[in-house]
């Protein structure tokens, strides 16, 4: 288990409806805490790397104008996108470019601000994720496409509706004690009940999707600052180490898909590289954040990542056993669902969550004693898979 | 016929398989099939991954696929809102060719594992496109 690059600072705003702020004073309040966390100052950073998704912002290159902000210039910048799993990916190629040896410290941001563009046009945007030549001109949008992977699992494999409305009651859960989280309501199963007036999670979205079932859009940003192992004993009293990097994609047309009824298959290739770089297996993760854009996706993530067998994610569930008690905690800071989904801060702040978990500092979050955390980040409908395994010291 | 004129919104004005939407106002929904190769595409290509070739002929669609999976959105996005709810689904004719569509206006009661058919669609407004009924 190789100890070569810690994350050694981490930060995150409060994701939020509205930020009242531009995207590059929304992208300094992750770095102020990350960069506070590290003990670092600007002169420190070697090189930096923003991660978001296109076409929210109207700042074209946004990697010049934020390093700028950040005061990271004459460092060396640049821009990654993957969608909702690009700061993910912005911390792989932090990773590569710290064991290659070209830089000793990397600052890895994610930001979103979603809320510059109205709710339909955002969703217009995000279905753009997906085949804009072949399926864009039927009206596609993301609760639709991940709707087509839900309504053929459901019907193969025993999975209910009242099952996904577990997963949304335990984002909940976790979503009102975790301060920074957009949704801080708690939510109960008779709120999805259609036969109640008042019940604010039963609407129908894209069927058999609910209003429920789909994770709130949010503004926001997260902050990964990496270290090789030298810099990292320097800074750091608690390094926390990446230990296993995975990742695969898929075709990006649903016309070219295997089998819907078995789920995103793009975790699978993604988790096993990982395990395999890392030297564990799914039943040593101590803590995992999964990629929750909507409640039949944690299901399958259940599955993807090895915690449960194909088509009997539905037990873990059932059992309780992803709860922050149960045998492997998932998603104990309210996941996409109530902590909410600015997309390319998404990434890190799952990360964020892991690496305060390993610490020991996730407040009334905190899972007892966990040494190995797991993080999977999926962009688009299960395009782009990303699996990162972290390790204490 | 350029490729604006595909489907209820198109956004791609040019493709070298634009004669999918000729082909769509002739009656037809055909995908490609590599000549060199012979794997088939569907939705066409103009390029064979396999191969590497750029000769493609086309080929239509078996008439008789199943049902995969469907979605109704009860919401659209932008621009299509004068459309919702619609039924979108996969259709799977076997041997790796699949389509991805909306079901028939008229398309009551989806089922996965349905029989069912694809057949061209035109709009009142000019657009061409296709769509998934009962077979």
């Amino acid at each position: 288990m190789a100890k070569d690059v810690a994350v050694i600072g981490v930060g995150q705003t409060y994701f939020v409806r509205g930020y009242e702020g531009s995207i590059r004073e929304l992208a300094f309040e992750a770095f102020r805490e990350a960069m506070q966390d590290a003990n670092l100052t600007a002169k420190d950073v070697d090189a930096s790397v923003f991660c978001s998704a296109p076409e929210y912002d109207k700042q074209r290159s946004p990697a010049g104008v934020l390093a700028e902000y950040l005061g990271l210039v004459p460092q060396p910048t640049f821009y990654v996108e993957t969608v909702c799993s690009s700061s993910t990916v912005g911390v792989k190629l932090g990773y590569s470019m710290i064991k290659a040896g070209l830089h000793d410290i990397v600052v890895v941001l994610g930001f979103q601000k979603m809320s510059e563009i109205t709710s339909a046009e955002s969703q217009e945007r995000m279905g753009r994720g997906g085949d804009i030549q072949w399926e864009a001109p039927f009206g596609t949008m993301m609760p639709a496409y991940y709707a087509l992977y839900a309504q053929a699992y459901l019907a193969k494999n025993g999975l209910t509706l009242d099952d996904l409305r577990d997963v949304r009651v335990k984002a909940a859960t976790y979503g009102q004690i975790n301060e920074r989280a957009v949704y801080r309501k708690g939510v109960k199963p008779e709120d999805f009940d259609p036969g109640n007036p008042d019940a604010k999670m039963a609407g129908p979205v894209a069927s058999p999707l609910r209003v429920g079932d789909c994770c709130a859009n949010a503004d926001g940003a997260s902050c990964i600052i990496l270290a090789n192992a030298e810099k990292a004993r320097a800074f750091s009293k608690k390094p926390v180490w990446i230990l296993g990097i995975g990742a695969a994609s898929e075709v990006v047309n649903m016309a070219s898909r295997p089998d819907f009824s078995k789920g995103i298959q793009v975790a699978k290739a993604a988790a096993n590289q990982a395990y395999k770089m890392a030297g564990v297996g799914p039943k040593d993760i101590n803590v995992a954040e999964v990629h929750d854009c909507f409640t039949i996706a944690e299901i399958m993530a259940y599955e993807g990542l090895g915690f449960a067998p194909e088509g009997d994610g539905k037990q873990l569930i059932r059992e309780k056993a992803t709860y922050k008690e149960g045998k492997i905690p998932v998603n104990v800071d309210g996941g996409l669902l109530s902590k909410g989904h600015p997309i390319g801060a998404t990434g890190g702040s799952q990360i964020r969550t892991i690496v305060l978990q390993l610490r020991d500092e996730a407040g009334p979050m905190q899972v007892k004693d966990p040494q190995i955390g797991l993080n999977h980040n999926i962009g688009g409908v299960g395009l782009y898979g990303n699996v990162t395994i972290f390790g204490r010291d | 016929m350029g490729f604006d004129k595909f489907g209820r919104k198109s956004f791609t004005s040019f493709t070298k398989t634009g004669k999918f939407v000729d082909l769509l106002a002739e009656g037809k929904v055909e995908g490609t099939v590599c000549k060199q190769c012979g794997a088939k595409y569907f939705p066409p290509r103009a390029d064979c991954a396999a191969c590497l070739s750029k000769e493609m002929d086309w080929f239509e669609l078996p008439k008789k696929g199943t049902l995969e999976t469907f979605t109704t959105a009860m919401y659209a996005p932008f621009g299509f809102e004068a459309d919702a709810p619609y039924t979108m689904a996969v259709v799977d004719f076997g041997a790796g060719v699949k389509a991805f569509a909306r079901l028939a206006k008229d398309f009551s009661d989806p089922k996965i594992g349905m029989d069912v058919t694809v057949r061209p669609l035109k709009y009142d407004d000019g657009q061409v496109s296709f769509e998934i009924a009962k077979a």
